[in-house]
């Protein structure tokens, strides 16, 4: 159901990870899982699926996989969220959800639940950050039938007045939710003050922008986007020439797919600040050391990866060994200079630690970030982080299914077919002079804004004793939205 | 290192009931299971060994590609905490990544001392901080300085870490555990030439498990509470709930832990713990991977004889007395509203398990269900609204809950209103065929995906092991789920939905406070500790 709503509930999934510090010289005399014998791997040649170009462009990939009786696809569309009229923000959320529910000019949303969930398979469409998608699965004797039922959807959809309605109501659920949860509040302000509040990487629905999305607006959406690159992606119990064939009937008579148009971004990184959001009734503070990070075509990221290990990777880094293990000052701690496919990700260092901690663990973070300048790398912390990195590599594609969902990742943003096999060419090459190089040239302390929310009358000291300038007080209340909830404080930062 | 029920919960929340079939015991059988594997095929792959120590060690060969996954089935929860000691089994799950006697340590004879006079200080520092003629401040300082002193001299011997660090340089992959109420699970994935490696690792923690570092560790798993707990909405309100429902049974105790107790549990309760319910005839161990069970069995055998044969703990005495008032627990505060209620049913052995499980398909699985289309869709009152089981655990007789999450505008009364009158369907009307039909043929398609997933299949299958003393359950359910009649169904919500048997919950949003707050933090008052 909605991703959004739904991310409301599941509140929040922290990834506990790493850190720090405490080099160990180990004295033990005998290390008896040393001596344990670790065999040569198993040779493994991971399956690439038949990739299938069509003279339109649109690109096919088949990924055969008869272990269980099930077939899945998925049509992956270009453009997304941050394509979207910021008059319109939530327009490709509305989309996604009215697209499937409304159904097609044949069956209704309602009728294909009936006839899906009765076979026990399913059809969903979806919106993201730069894409829609079409996808579905079911047991194989279903998996014609279904598939007509997933194309004619694709190319016939009839959006429906009353599916926008329940859509728009689920949104409206989302928005006026979204300050309930602390994580997911720091979450979002910590991307604004990264992007910009208005950066489409950050800007949020509003009750008035979700107001004004018509249904004609998304059969705009729909006629626009279909024109571009289209990317099929089947998965399962086929064969691949009878499917191959079936999917060259259905799309090889489309016209030459569009290029979509480029998008011209400014990224600039934050200035040192400090920001606060007062959140009354909860007894931990969510602390949130941002700054702008990389793209991954970036040939500094082998770098950044193993200096990525080393700072917030697992429970060896140096945030977890010193602000979890030393200090005890938190649950969830870690972080890392992000990279994201196709423009710069968020470097991004989460803390959260009781409301009486909130300077000493904010600070102890601070001093591990910036210390990845001040103490330097050691061999054995290049030596651990290559080991943690190489050595998980191939959970990267030991299965067909994540070879596919990869293979059809790659041609989505434009990188090589072999880039799996370069990137780890490339990690292994990473020396300790590579790592301090990155360390300089990505993290500095002028550029990070640090952001705390939390229950002020709980923190002392207060977060002044943190140095780092006044704290600048950030307003979440929600426009529109019935009073109540959490107060920000009264200025707009 | 999570608690298990909530996210549990809050996953089956997420899908609206899609997932609740794996979650609360795959109810799918083997009949009609159609394709590439079945239960005949799974026989062929599957090898059980029980050790003297009465340890049962369960492979099951699935060479896809050069990994495996495993996971550590023990039978005990935060259930089995002793009175007084509410958070203890999910303590010691956060001690087991501490290392043992050979890892984790410079000199662990030298360690062994210092941890000693640890607990010793802590002793000390407890009989002042609860003595019942109240404690003196500076008494109270002095024991609290020599106790952060011992465990300060007792951190010269740790290597933080290591166990962990060992994993993670060689390829671990999805590392953690959780606690539940009713169970404690250990699991990651690894190359398979680490198979070995991780016999070692895993044994070693099981068996000779040491009480490093715990007392700052505690500092985080406290951290952990006010995370999941304190500081989040929903956690407030299901805590609330849960030990509202019950009134004897530990399923209404917070599993994570109430403040106070947790904040005082110590390292030799741990370890006691550990002694009375990590015995091998509380542990199954399921591998499923690339692993060759006629090479590695002996192997695996060596490594887990370690483990201690003490008696299997008996079933505690506690059972939950029958419920014969309503009871409703409001929350008003400045988050949105929410609305959950629940009635108790039986345990997993119950005869009408399946039935429930035909309940919460037919209430909430997808939009064909009957609450997304009454709550949702027609009366547009909520934005999600769905009725499972069970809750919040399953070994022991538990919750059948319902939950809605209104629409903006929309009462927590008016969600109880709406399913109450769904309930009332489904006790004076049969469900359809083609309702009983979807549910078992989703039941089947459920389990049928699972099986693709090394870990999943680890899970469940150590779970089964667990629960029936055999995996080939995890299959037949599906006898039980073709046998579910509409009669039953009817018969069932007759008997278990009726308000004398009923606990309500819900969120209200208080309106906010009048007088200005101040708008950055300076210092404040005391605040939680």
């Amino acid at each position: 159901m909605k991703s959004s709503l739904a991310t409301r509930l599941l509140g929040f999934a922290v990834a506990c990870s790493v850190a720090g510090g405490i080099a160990p010289a180990h004295s033990q005399e005998s290390k008896p899982w040393e001596k344990i014998p670790i065999p040569a791997l198993r040779e493994f040649k991971p399956q690439e699926p038949k990739r299938i170009e069509l003279k339109n462009g649109i690109v096919i990939f088949l990924q055969e996989d008869h272990e269980l009786p099930f077939v899945s696809g998925s049509v992956l569309i270009p453009g997304g969220a941050r394509d979207e009229d910021a008059s319109k923000a939530g327009l490709v959320d509305l989309y996604g959800q009215t697209w499937r529910t409304s159904g097609t000019a044949k069956m209704t949303g309602d009728a294909m639940d009936d006839m899906l969930e009765a076979k026990a398979a399913h059809i969903e469409s979806g919106g993201g950050e730069d894409s829609t998608s079409v996808s579905w699965d079911s047991l194989k004797g279903d998996a014609d039938q279904v598939l007509s039922m997933a194309l004619d959807l694709l190319f016939h959809p009839k959006f429906d007045e009353q599916k926008l309605r329940l859509a728009k109501q689920q949104l409206a659920t989302a928005i006026v939710r979204r300050n309930d949860d602390e994580a997911e509040i720091a979450g979002r302000e910590a991307a604004k003050l990264v992007y910009g509040a208005d950066s489409p990487y950050a800007r949020q629905p509003e009750l008035a922008t979700i107001r004004g999305v018509a249904l004609a607006d998304l059969q705009a959406w729909h006629d626009k986007t279909l024109g571009y690159k289209l990317i099929v992606s089947v998965g399962g119990d086929f064969d691949s020439a009878a499917m191959e064939a079936k999917l060259r009937a259905a799309l090889e008579g489309l016209p030459p797919a569009k290029q979509m148009p480029q998008r011209h971004d400014e990224f600039h990184a934050p200035k040192q600040a400090l920001y606060f959001i007062n959140k009354e009734d909860v007894n931990q503070s969510n602390v949130q050391i941002v700054g702008l990070g990389t793209v991954r075509r970036n040939p500094d990221v082998p770098a950044l990866a193993v200096m990525n290990d080393i700072l917030g990777g697992g429970f060896a880094s140096r945030l977890f060994q010193t602000v979890r293990t030393k200090l005890g000052l938190a649950y969830a701690v870690g972080g890392g200079f992000g990279f994201a496919y196709d423009h710069p990700a968020t470097f991004d260092v989460e803390v959260l630690t009781q409301s009486a901690t909130t300077v000493k663990a904010t600070r102890a973070a601070l001093d591990v970030i910036g210390g990845l300048d001040a103490s330097p790398f050691t061999d054995e912390e290049l030596k651990r982080a290559k080991d943690d990195i190489l050595n998980s590599f191939l959970f990267r594609y030991d299965t067909k299914e994540k070879v596919l969902a990869e293979s059809v990742r790659l041609e989505f943003y434009g990188y090589p077919a072999d880039y799996l096999e370069t990137y780890e060419v490339a990690l292994k090459k990473v020396t300790l002079a590579d790592v301090a190089a990155a360390a300089k040239k990505y993290i500095h302390a002028e550029q990070v804004a640090v952001l705390v929310v939390g229950n002020a009358s709980e923190m002392k000291p207060g977060l002044e004793e943190l140095k780092l300038g006044p704290v600048h007080p950030i307003d979440i209340s929600i426009p529109g939205a019935p009073t109540g909830g959490p107060q920000g404080g009264e200025n707009q930062q | 290192m999570r608690l298990r029920a909530f996210c549990w919960l809050k996953t089956s929340w997420l899908t609206m009931g899609a997932v609740l079939l794996i979650a609360a015991g795959w109810g799918v059988a083997a009949s009609g299971v159609a394709g590439a594997q079945d239960l005949k095929s799974f026989e062929q792959r599957i090898t059980t060994k029980v050790l003297p120590n009465g340890l049962t060690i369960l492979i099951c060969e699935r060479p896809e590609a050069p990994v495996f996954s495993y996971t550590t089935f023990v039978d005990v929860g935060d259930v089995n905490d002793p009175w007084g000691e509410s958070g203890l089994a999910h303590m010691f799950e956060h001690l087991a990544f501490k290392g043992t006697t050979q890892i984790g340590t410079r000199n662990w004879p030298a360690e062994k001392v210092a941890l000693e006079k640890v607990e010793e200080a802590n002793s000390a520092y407890e009989q002042e901080y609860r003595n019942p003629n109240g404690s003196d401040p500076q008494k109270l300082a002095a024991v609290k300085a020599k106790f952060e002193e011992a465990q300060a001299e007792a951190e010269k011997y740790v290597i933080p870490n290591q166990f962990t660090e060992v994993a993670e340089r060689n390829g671990v992959h999805g590392l953690n555990a959780e606690t539940g109420l009713d169970e404690t699970q250990y699991f990651w994935s690894m190359p398979e030439n680490r198979l070995e490696l991780w016999a070692w690792l895993e044994s070693a923690r099981l068996s000779d498990v040491v009480p490093r570092e715990f007392y700052k560790e505690r500092d985080v798993v406290m951290e952990e509470r006010r995370m999941r707990t304190d500081s989040n909405p929903e956690g407030r309100l299901f805590e609330q709930f849960a030990s509202t429902a019950y009134v004897a049974h530990p399923y209404g105790r917070s599993g994570i832990g109430w403040p106070s107790e947790l904040s005082q549990i110590t390292a030799t309760e741990a370890m006691d713990f550990h002694k009375a319910y990590y015995v091998g005839a509380n542990i199954v161990v399921a591998v499923v991977g690339d692993v060759k069970a006629a090479e590695t069995m002996p192997m695996l055998e060596k490594y887990f004889s370690k483990v201690s044969g003490g008696p299997r703990p008996l079933k505690m005495t506690t059972v939950e007395p029958k419920q014969f008032a309503e009871k409703k627990v409001t929350i008003r505060e400045m988050s949105q509203p929410i609305y959950i209620e629940g009635y108790h049913r039986g345990d997993y052995h119950d005869p009408d398990d399946a039935v429930y499980d035909a309940i919460g398909d037919i209430f909430s699985n997808g939009r064909v269900s009957r609450l997304y289309r009454s709550l949702v869709r027609d009366q547009q009152i909520a934005a999600l609204a769905v009725g499972e089981s069970p809750f919040p655990g399953s070994k022991f007789p538990s919750l059948f809950l319902f939950g809605a999450v209104p629409l903006p505008g929309h009462t927590p009364a008016e969600m109880a209103d709406a399913i109450h009158k769904e309930i009332d369907k489904l006790k004076t009307a049969d469900v359809t065929d083609e309702e009983l039909a979807m549910f078992k043929t989703r039941a089947r398609a459920d389990l049928l995906r699972g099986l693709g997933d090394n870990q999943g299949l680890a899970d469940a299958l150590a779970e089964y092991q667990t629960r029936y003393g055999d995996w080939r359950e995890l299959f037949k359910q599906l006898d039980r789920v073709d046998k579910v009649s509409k009669a039953d169904i009817r018969r069932v919500a007759n008997k278990v939905f009726v308000a004398s048997n009923r606990t309500e919950a819900w969120t209200e949003t208080a309106a906010p406070a009048q007088e200005p707050k101040p708008a950055a933090p300076a210092g404040g008052k005391a605040g939680a500790q």
